[in-house]
């Protein structure tokens, strides 16, 4: 990453800030290929992608549907994982789940990280009095154990999916914070950034056009990684009945209902939490390959 | 050393008033008036203002949240609005109970983490490492409510060798206590093992095996040592996790800890109760990351002639 | 033979190599030489030659995926240090051979004081208590020319400079008094004004205690200051060995001279550094002739063909090189016929 540059002609740092993308982008892409386990990853999130927009063509049962003749049948030929409590399809609702978790998982991981990185950019690359504010900010945040936060808000804000979405990006905010502020720091310190700046260039274009597309690697694995917690957590408050409400097919709000019924039809809660197991290992696999990839010292 | 535990113990102060300043004004994000939701449905106008004078919810807000500042500083957590004790009351009657919890799951972390760690580290890339840390890999992605509830149904179900709910001997501490110190483990032995392989690789190993020190000794007398510094920062942030896990794990396990009663308080629409209990929670992971700072500070005095 | 002359360490044919994923690596192919009692052997080579791959190998120190001592032999007072066991070779190590390193900056351990680091190879080999060690440790230290030791014994790495770290090392290699001490670049990485001094402690010490020192080394300074006998190594063998004055008044090996004429030299005007042509050969990809021949200005067909063996000539000089051989004369007859 480091950029030789010559100040005296300008010419050459607009070439060499260019030319290291493209090579790095295929760099890292052989690199990525070749981590295996990085691909299963990546497999299993496009899969669970996949199902979660063709739900409605893949999911042989509405999910909603309540057939109490049917209730609490064990997995079979007609009904591959059982049918709960309320005679609906496990397989449909774990099905069309998967558009849920996905969608607040997504969601919640772009406000976080959009809100963080606005803050560690401003506070890695202002310093002085801006960082140390925001950093304390932060630090209050994180003064938070775990899901308390998001528990504290959704007690104020009512339970619901999007409230979910809001608390748990709201905690997701100040790790995205720091990450985003070590690097600009880092990325400051290069001697290219005083080099545009003897150029004229303002604080808003440094910020967005030189310093954010080189601490990208990081935000990017943050980012996978954030997306397995919040998944995790998102279904954990819906477990608690603070999130998706019956009868959404909410794969927390399926366990909450399955415990129930551990003893005599353990497979509503089995279903559900290994749907939420696999996907999490998906993101928790592909961001570990992503980070290797990333990792300086593993290109030769 | 003193110096720094006191400038350590200044730096909490501000951290400490931005919790409470975040708490108090999360609860204002209530939807509609706080007034007309304790009076209650029906109560004239006379009654809700009578209410809101009394409380005085009609002060400005920043008033309002230094009142509360001084009341928390004096010990009043706010009353339950569902059974008019004093939160601070519950809170020290649950308290205890989480923090045994706590105790018994941080040292499954700890142990089984570093254990782990290491005995993948020592054989790098081999079939024990490879198993482990998929473990580990699993550790991270099961939700902890999710195999909490598996392993209720395999050994106090299927198995009945545990007790399904309750908190009176030890053994009811067992299933808890793993599910809440699983994934924290899992996290401190990825953690620990990439330690001890960075650390493996230093030059002053090398310079160990050539004076002729037994493997043992270089990996716990000389490794370890170094290993264990950036680890002691992780079990601290996990503390946290692990209190914020007891939320799920006392539901889960019927205990009667400060987890459950938050839970419990938000369902009731118990809000000064969750309040009390998201703060007093908050209050002790920054006195916790207190400790652990202090700690690692004492192991690595490297900082300090920096 | 005197005693004093008598060999200690004598290594014959040793091959070690690295099997990677990128290919076979043959780092070290085919070293011999032996180390007598008293005597400083200097090994010189520019990076990635091989000299601190022989080091390690006589220790047993090379990490065992991927390196392998693949050949050759290693004898130390009778025994071949190759075949021993990993419990007997412990008691080898820090013990009767010594090794210190390039960095002390970095191969102390940072979290234990030095005394202890000393203290603790005394308790180890000599079987000295803790209190006894102690005292040993610091009386090393103070050999060793490190002011205060008492104090000094409690601190850890970071509290010293570069210069005493080093020292700390030598303190450390030479506490039970080792009959051979390898020295890996000793002073590379300190200032000028204490490399003189450390090279100086350890002339010193290697009379009182009366030990071989191999002395690996990049810098011709040094060689001329400290060693009595030279091996120059390149590509994984040895090139020349001789004696350190024939080496620098009479270089045989066109690399040795190539050497030697890269020094700046005072008294001339120069306008550039002489280097040499090219760049060393991947010990992945070893090429089948003299590893030397497509740098040297020398070259004929028959160095490529064929790789030459390390001779010694009728001055005590062994030098690996065709153009001291009877085949070349030969081979520069047949030419000057078909010219």
């Amino acid at each position: 990453m480091p950029v030789e540059v010559n100040t005296e002609k300008s010419i050459v740092i607009t070439q060499t800030i260019n030319l290291p993308k493209r090579s790095k982008f295929k760099d890292f892409l052989s690199i990525l290929m070749v981590n295996k386990a990085a691909m299963v990853g990546a497999m299993i999130i496009l899969f669970y992608i996949f199902i979660g927009l063709f739900a409605p063509l893949l999911a042989p049962y509405n999910p909603y549907e309540i057939i109490l003749e049917d209730k609490l049948l064990p997995p079979s030929i007609d009904h591959w994982m059982g049918t709960d409590d309320k005679g609906r399809d496990i397989l449909s609702r774990i099905l069309y789940g998967s558009r849920l978790s996905m969608g607040v998982g997504f969601a919640a991981v772009a406000f976080g990280s959009f809100f963080g990185i606005i803050f560690g950019l401003v506070a890695g690359y202002y310093g002085k009095w801006v960082d140390s504010l925001i950093m304390r900010m932060m630090d209050v945040m994180l003064a938070f154990p775990g899901i308390l936060l998001a528990l504290a808000i959704i007690s104020a804000l009512g339970p619901g999916l999007m409230n979910v979405t809001i608390a748990v990006g709201a905690f997701s905010v100040p790790l995205f914070a720091r990450i985003v502020r070590g690097s600009t720091l880092e990325v400051k310190r290069l001697e290219y950034i005083d080099a545009i700046r003897s150029l004229g260039a303002n604080d808003f274009t440094i910020i967005f056009k030189h310093i954010l597309p080189n601490i990208l690697s990081p935000i990017i694995v943050q980012g996978t990684l954030r997306l397995a917690t919040a998944i995790l957590s998102a279904a954990g408050l819906s477990f608690l009945g603070l999130g998706a409400q019956p009868p959404s097919p909410e794969w927390g709000t399926m366990l909450s209902n399955g415990r129930d019924f551990l003893f005599s039809a353990p497979y509503i809660a089995i279903f559900p939490g290994l749907a939420i197991s696999i996907l999490v290992l998906g993101f928790n696999i592909f961001g570990d390959g992503l980070r290797d990839a990333f990792d300086p010292r593993m290109k030769k | 050393m003193m110096m720094f535990i006191f400038r350590r113990l200044i730096q909490t102060i501000p951290v400490v008033i931005g919790v409470t300043f975040v708490v108090f004004f999360i609860m204002q994000l209530v939807p509609g008036d706080p007034a007309v939701l304790l009076a209650g449905e029906g109560a004239s106008k006379e009654t809700v203002n009578a209410i809101r004078e009394q409380l005085g919810l009609n002060r400005p807000l920043l008033v309002q949240y230094f009142d509360y500042l001084l009341n928390v500083f004096q010990g009043d957590f706010g009353t339950s609005l569902k059974n008019s004790q004093p939160v601070l009351d519950e809170i020290m009657v649950r308290l205890p109970i989480t923090m045994e919890l706590a105790f018994f799951s941080i040292i499954i972390t700890i142990v089984l983490g570093m254990a782990a760690g290491i005995i993948s580290a020592v054989k790098p890339y081999s079939l024990t490492d490879t198993s482990v840390m998929l473990v580990a890999l699993l550790g991270i992605s099961l939700p902890s409510f999710w195999f909490g509830l598996m392993m209720m149904y395999f050994f106090s179900v299927k198995l009945q060798i545990l007790p399904v709910a309750g908190w009176d001997s030890i053994l009811h501490v067992i299933l808890p206590a793993l599910t809440l110190g699983a994934g924290g483990a899992a996290i401190v032995a990825r953690m620990t093992r990439s330690s001890m392989l960075e650390v493996i690789r230093q030059d002053y190993i090398r310079t160990a095996r050539a004076k002729g020190l037994r493997e043992h000794v270089i990996i716990y007398k000389h490794a370890l040592r170094n290993a264990l510094i950036p680890v002691i920062t992780v079990v601290g942030l996990q503390f946290g996790a692990l209190l914020g896990g007891t939320v799920l794990v006392e539901s889960i396990f019927a205990i009667n800890g400060l987890g459950r009663m938050i839970v419990d308080a938000i369902r009731m629409r118990d809000l000064p109760v969750v309040q009390g209990g998201v703060l007093a929670a908050s209050l002790i992971f920054v006195i916790v990351n207190l400790f652990v700072d202090v700690f690692y500070r004492f192991f690595n005095k490297r900082i300090e002639l920096n | 033979m005197s005693e004093k002359n008598s060999p200690i360490l004598e290594v014959k044919g040793l091959k070690t190599h690295f099997f990677t994923k990128h290919g076979v690596s043959k780092a070290v192919d085919g070293i011999d030489f032996t180390l007598r009692k008293g005597e400083t052997l200097g090994i010189v080579g520019e990076s990635g030659c091989g000299k601190s791959i022989t080091s390690l190998s006589i220790l047993r120190l090379i990490p065992s995926p991927p390196g392998k001592i693949a050949g050759g032999q290693v004898l130390y007072k009778g025994k071949d240090l190759v075949t021993l066991s990993e419990d007997e070779m412990r008691k080898i190590r820090g013990n009767e051979i010594s090794m210190i390193f390039q960095e002390p900056m970095t191969s102390l351990n940072p979290v234990i004081p030095v005394g202890e680091q000393i203290a603790e190879a005394l308790r180890l080999h000599q079987g000295m208590r803790k209190k006894e060690a102690w005292i040993k440790a610091v009386e090393m230290l103070r050999l060793v020319g490190i002011p205060s030791p008492e104090k000094r014994a409690k601190q850890e790495p970071f509290q010293l400079s570069g210069g005493m770290r080093q020292r700390v090392m030598i303190a450390m290699a030479l506490a039970c008094t080792p009959e051979v001490l390898i020295a890996d670049e000793p002073t590379t990485a300190l200032d000028v004004t204490i490399q003189a001094q450390i090279l100086e402690l350890i002339k010193d010490l290697q009379k009182k205690i009366g030990m071989g020192v191999i002395m690996i080394t990049h810098d011709l300074g040094v060689v001329s200051e400290t060693c009595d006998k030279v091996a120059v190594m390149y590509a994984g063998n040895i090139i020349e060995h001789a004696p350190t004055e024939k080496i620098f008044t009479n270089p045989k090996h066109p690399y040795t001279q190539g050497l030697l004429n890269s020094l700046p030299k005072i008294h001339e005007d120069q306008e550039e550094l002489q280097t040499i042509e090219g760049s060393v050969p991947s010990p992945y990809n070893l090429p089948a002739g003299c590893r030397f021949a497509s740098r040297c200005p020398h070259q004929k067909p028959l160095c490529h063909l064929q790789k030459p063996d390390l001779i010694e000539q009728n001055d005590g000089v062994k030098v690996r090189c065709w153009m001291y051989t009877d085949e070349w004369t030969k081979h520069t007859e047949k030419e000057g016929a078909v010219k």
